[in-house]
């Protein structure tokens, strides 16, 4: 089963529920697809066991076979191409890989090559099997990044996804054919309505979900009032409490010094898998 | 010399539109006979990459001069590549910019004269996919 862990807001407490929810599972993995700022790891300590680079393929021309007829820059929905009279321009900043140059170019001068943009990590912190991606500095493509931390599940395991923040397509992505997605937020206007776009998209992409209540206790009742509203389950509060806030802030999964929230967080797990399998 | 001018409508008397890659017309100019024809610029709207779409219109239209307001990195390469000048810091009209032009009163540009995305507008061009 695959769980997704989202958040239209961005600082909800995404990681700490997938952190706390994979130490409370057993036969699980977690799958950290918040590939411009991966941070399950700090809170998890993985031993890392595989580093490996992901690569894109960009298009190399051969301006030796080039007659500069500019079919590629006119296929290209990028403009990662531009072709004058005598020489062509790469971008790679705005290529898409999509490879259609390579196809279009009648003098077939153009073949593809490799362009690195990020790593993969993979490793182990106690019962927990940790796969997270780390996108370049300077890289403005998460989703491939993603698309090979996603190729590291393993369907006889339970797969908990930590998503990144928001509703474009690095969630999209990361979100993509979970069987379920917890939806994290706060109980304040700035929750709220992140939390009403997030709960669209998933009904766009037809991924049953519920939310869990961050930092309960502040901000007001709208939130409580939207879900009962929009029919959407409030699945698990957790409160503002400084305990909580303290091993927070000193790196520490709060469920393992709180023992209690281990069952909490099992229980949580308990619905979503009925919920998955009605 | 057949000069681009970016301009926010398609006549001489359209005034000078200072984002080169986002303004809706190009009016070219033969600076001879000032003669003129305008072409919508179709890049406009792109999320990313309009400053080079722009550009591979103009190399095809034979342009030799870019007369505008402000120029991007990828748009001021690839006019760079095209053997395209680019002359900046253009204001009034495309008439008036032209003429400034042949007096010889505007700069060229030696390098990009703002970051990516400028032309875009407030909040956006943030994330680009």
């Amino acid at each position: 089963m695959i769980v997704s862990i989202a958040s239209g807001k961005g600082g909800t407490g995404k990681t700490t529920v997938a952190v706390n929810m994979a130490l409370s599972l057993k036969d699980v993995q977690l799958l950290d697809c918040d590939v411009e700022e991966p941070n399950a790891h700090l809170l998890l300590h993985p031993k890392i066991n595989e580093t490996r680079s992901v690569y894109v393929p960009i298009p190399r021309v051969n301006e030796k076979l080039c007659d500069h007829c500019g079919k590629c820059s006119e296929f290209c929905e990028r403009s990662a191409l531009f072709v004058s009279s005598e020489k062509v321009l790469f971008f790679p900043e705005l290529c898409n890989s999509c490879g259609g140059c390579v196809i279009v170019c009648p003098r077939k001068a153009i073949t593809e090559e490799k362009r690195r943009i990020g790593t993969i990590k993979t490793g182990m912190a106690g019962n927990v099997d940790l796969v997270y991606g780390e996108l370049e500095v300077g890289e403005p493509m998460a989703v491939p990044i993603i698309r090979e931390v996603k190729k590291q599940i393993e369907s006889q395991k339970t797969t908990i996804i930590d998503s990144p923040p928001g509703t474009s397509c690095p969630v999209i992505e990361s979100v993509y054919e979970s069987d379920f997605c917890v939806l994290v937020t706060e109980p304040t206007p700035f929750g709220l309505h992140d939390l009403k776009i997030t709960v669209q998209v998933m009904k766009e992409m037809k991924v049953p979900c519920g939310v869990v209540v961050n930092r309960a206790g502040i901000g007001d009742r709208k939130l409580y009032d939207y879900c009962k509203d929009a029919g959407v389950s409030i699945l698990l509060e957790i409160p503002f409490q400084r305990r909580i806030a303290e091993l927070y802030s000193q790196g520490v999964p709060f469920s393992l010094e709180m023992p209690e929230w281990r069952t909490k967080f099992q229980t949580l797990f308990e619905e979503i898998k009925k919920r998955v399998s009605k | 010399m057949r000069i681009c001018v970016s301009a926010v409508a398609d006549s001489l008397d359209a005034q000078v539109d200072p984002r080169f890659g986002r303004c809706p017309y190009f009016v070219l100019v033969d600076s001879e006979t000032m003669k003129f024809e305008a072409v919508p610029n179709t890049a406009s709207s792109q999320m990313s990459g309009a400053g080079i779409q722009a550009a591979q219109t103009l190399a095809s239209k034979s342009v030799n001069v870019v007369l505008t307001g402000n120029v991007g990195p990828n748009a001021f390469q690839a006019l760079s590549a095209a053997g395209i000048k680019v002359l900046i810091g253009v204001f009034g009209t495309v008439r008036e910019a032209v003429e400034r032009y042949e007096r010889g009163e505007l700069k060229e540009a030696g390098s990009p004269t703002v970051r990516g995305h400028f032309g875009m507008g407030r909040g956006q061009g943030r994330h680009s996919r």
